[in-house]
């Protein structure tokens, strides 16, 4: 577990003045309780915000926040994790861990963003999709995998900013656009470390040594060209200043493309991650050939 | 050849359905097995079989544990994908082998099921995966996670063309193929018994404190909470597949005779 001690924080505190962080250092500043969350930087970026709720189908899920803000005049959906602030809100929002009806709520607000010309921003920091038994049989992996199927054609701008914890299948279901970001101190990994050490090194006392292996920062995501660019960070209006820096800059771009280039764009990013070799055909040409064929998208 | 049956102990003799006579308990069928239980005799074409996997992550003993795999099953990775006729039908298909790394999805599965759902889009040739998998490969660290996204935004192509995409789930079937490509067809059947769920049973109990429902995330279970079309017999799955189509043919009115 987390030590919040005043004296733990004071030496995290500390320790990002220094800029070479371990992996398992980042994944616990990542986790840390009182790090800005998705609602702090929404209400710090955006000149009004209306949250709008539900699903439509099931229910309201509180560990997934949605709804309109106006940036200078312009009109975005925002979608989040949101984890709270301290114990008592975590609890109420289940740490950020959605059940389906979050996946959901969050399909519902993309598909009203698309019809009516709105870009998207998501803001992910969830340990991952909330595992327990309503879940499962509200069919937890079917709303991940329609979310990932319908943001990848989505007629319309998103941007994705991974604000601190990106866990698994839970993070991927709002992580899915045209620009990925990471804030310097966040991670994003297919497990947690526990989780690897558990399985992969049959130790679960090796998280430290997990987390460095599995190559989860920011730094190492760049690398593998998964994110666009690194935000740095400062205090939260610092960071939120930047985050809505770039909204301005991207949107002001990806706003002026036809919608059909958009989805063109990112299914063709998407597709070029992976490694292999002996593959016999280039994957390019069959999806351009998909795409000319499909009126929609051409 | 006589073998014990896992289920009920008893020693069995199995024909190539590779059900026990004597408790009805379903054996895992590799791929070339399940193949040859769908397709048409002698029509399977194999594509990309010589694909594999590099180490994205460059993670310690990943290429040795992938060449002893390689070794022990004669696979290349943990799916195979080509193209066959099923009761004279064109499909393309794809069989996933859950002894190669417990069926996990890092990059060559990703590309591999990628391609079969591409190749259907552009031929408009119904598509048919049959799944067995943990999950994403940890081993490939966030690649393993990105073949989600991939996988999911090539059944949207799919869709985008109107071909079908069959799935057919098989023991057992979790993580993130049940997050993407699995729970994205146009029609889900699934073998009878099968486990199918997003989160493992283990990780479940041991977040809410108690001990899962007899059932919990079986073939019977998805299909009672609305996941699953049909639950199918292997003996009956040929035919199946066959009526399905028939039935989804594009731009005209189905008569199936």
């Amino acid at each position: 577990m987390l030590d919040e001690t005043p004296r733990f924080t004071a030496a995290v505190d500390r320790m990002v003045a220094h800029t070479q962080l371990s992996g398992w250092e980042r994944v616990q500043m990542s986790r840390r309780l009182g790090r800005p969350g998705a609602m702090t930087f929404i209400k710090l970026i955006c000149d009004s915000f209306m949250e709008l709720h539900g699903d439509r189908l099931f229910g309201d899920d509180p560990a997934m926040v949605g709804g309109i803000g106006l940036i200078d005049g312009q009109a975005i959906t925002f979608i989040g994790n949101r984890k709270g602030a301290n114990l008592k809100e975590n609890v109420r929002y289940n740490y950020g861990m959605s059940n389906p009806e979050g996946y959901r709520k969050a399909l519902r607000l993309a598909r009203q963003a698309e019809r009516f010309s709105r870009p998207i921003v998501c803001f992910i920091d969830t340990p991952g999709a909330y595992p327990g038994i309503g879940s499962e049989e509200r069919g937890i992996g079917e709303a991940i995998a329609q979310n990932l199927k319908a943001f990848s054609t989505l007629k319309t701008p998103i941007l994705v900013f991974i604000i601190g914890e990106g866990g698994s299948g839970g993070a991927l279901g709002i992580g899915v656009g045209d620009k990925l970001y990471m804030l310097e101190h966040a991670v994003y990994s297919v497990i947690t470390p526990e989780g690897f050490a558990s399985i992969l090194l049959r130790d679960p006392s090796k998280a430290a040594e997990a987390a460095e292996a599995m190559k989860m920062t920011a730094h190492h995501l760049k690398e593998f060209s998964v994110i666009h660019d690194i935000v740095e960070e400062g205090s939260a209006e610092e960071t939120a200043a930047r985050i809505k820096a770039i909204i301005k800059r991207d949107l002001a771009v990806l706003c002026s493309k036809p919608p059909a280039h958009l989805v063109r764009y990112r299914i063709r990013k998407i597709r070029g991650i992976g490694e292999v070799s002996g593959i016999a055909k280039t994957w390019w040409k069959p999806l351009l050939e998909v795409f000319s064929k499909s009126g929609s998208l051409s | 050849m006589a073998e014990l049956c896992t289920a009920c102990g008893h020693e069995v003799r199995l024909d190539h359905f590779k059900i026990c006579p004597s408790c009805g308990h379903y054996f895992p069928l590799n791929p070339g097995e399940r193949i040859a239980l769908i397709g048409d005799e002698g029509s399977f074409v194999e594509m990309e079989g010589t694909m594999v996997s590099a180490n994205p992550i460059s993670l310690a003993g990943y290429e040795e544990k992938l060449e002893e795999h390689r070794k022990k099953s004669a696979l290349n990775d943990a799916v195979t994908i080509g193209r066959c006729t099923i009761e004279g039908d064109r499909a393309i298909v794809g069989v996933m082998a859950f002894s190669f790394m417990g069926g996990s999805m890092g990059s060559v599965v990703g590309e591999k099921i990628t391609q079969a759902l591409l190749e259907g889009a552009l031929e408009g040739v119904p598509v048919i995966l049959c799944t067995a998998s943990g999950g994403a490969r940890m081993q490939e660290g966030i690649f393993s996670l990105m073949q989600m996204a991939k996988t999911a935004s090539a059944a949207a192509l799919l869709e985008e063309t109107a071909t079908p995409l069959f799935i057919v789930l098989t023991n057992p079937t979790t993580g993130g193929v049940t997050a993407s490509f699995a729970m994205l067809g146009d029609v889900i059947l699934a073998e009878p018994g099968a486990i199918i769920g997003f989160a493992g049973p283990r990780v479940i109990e041991g977040t809410i404190g108690q001990q899962l429902p007899e059932g919990f995330q079986r073939a019977e279970f998805q299909q009672e909470k609305g996941f699953v079309d049909a639950i199918v017999n292997r003996t009956d799955l040929k035919r199946t597949l066959s009526f399905l189509i028939r039935t989804h043919r594009r731009g005209e009115v189905s008569h199936v005779g």
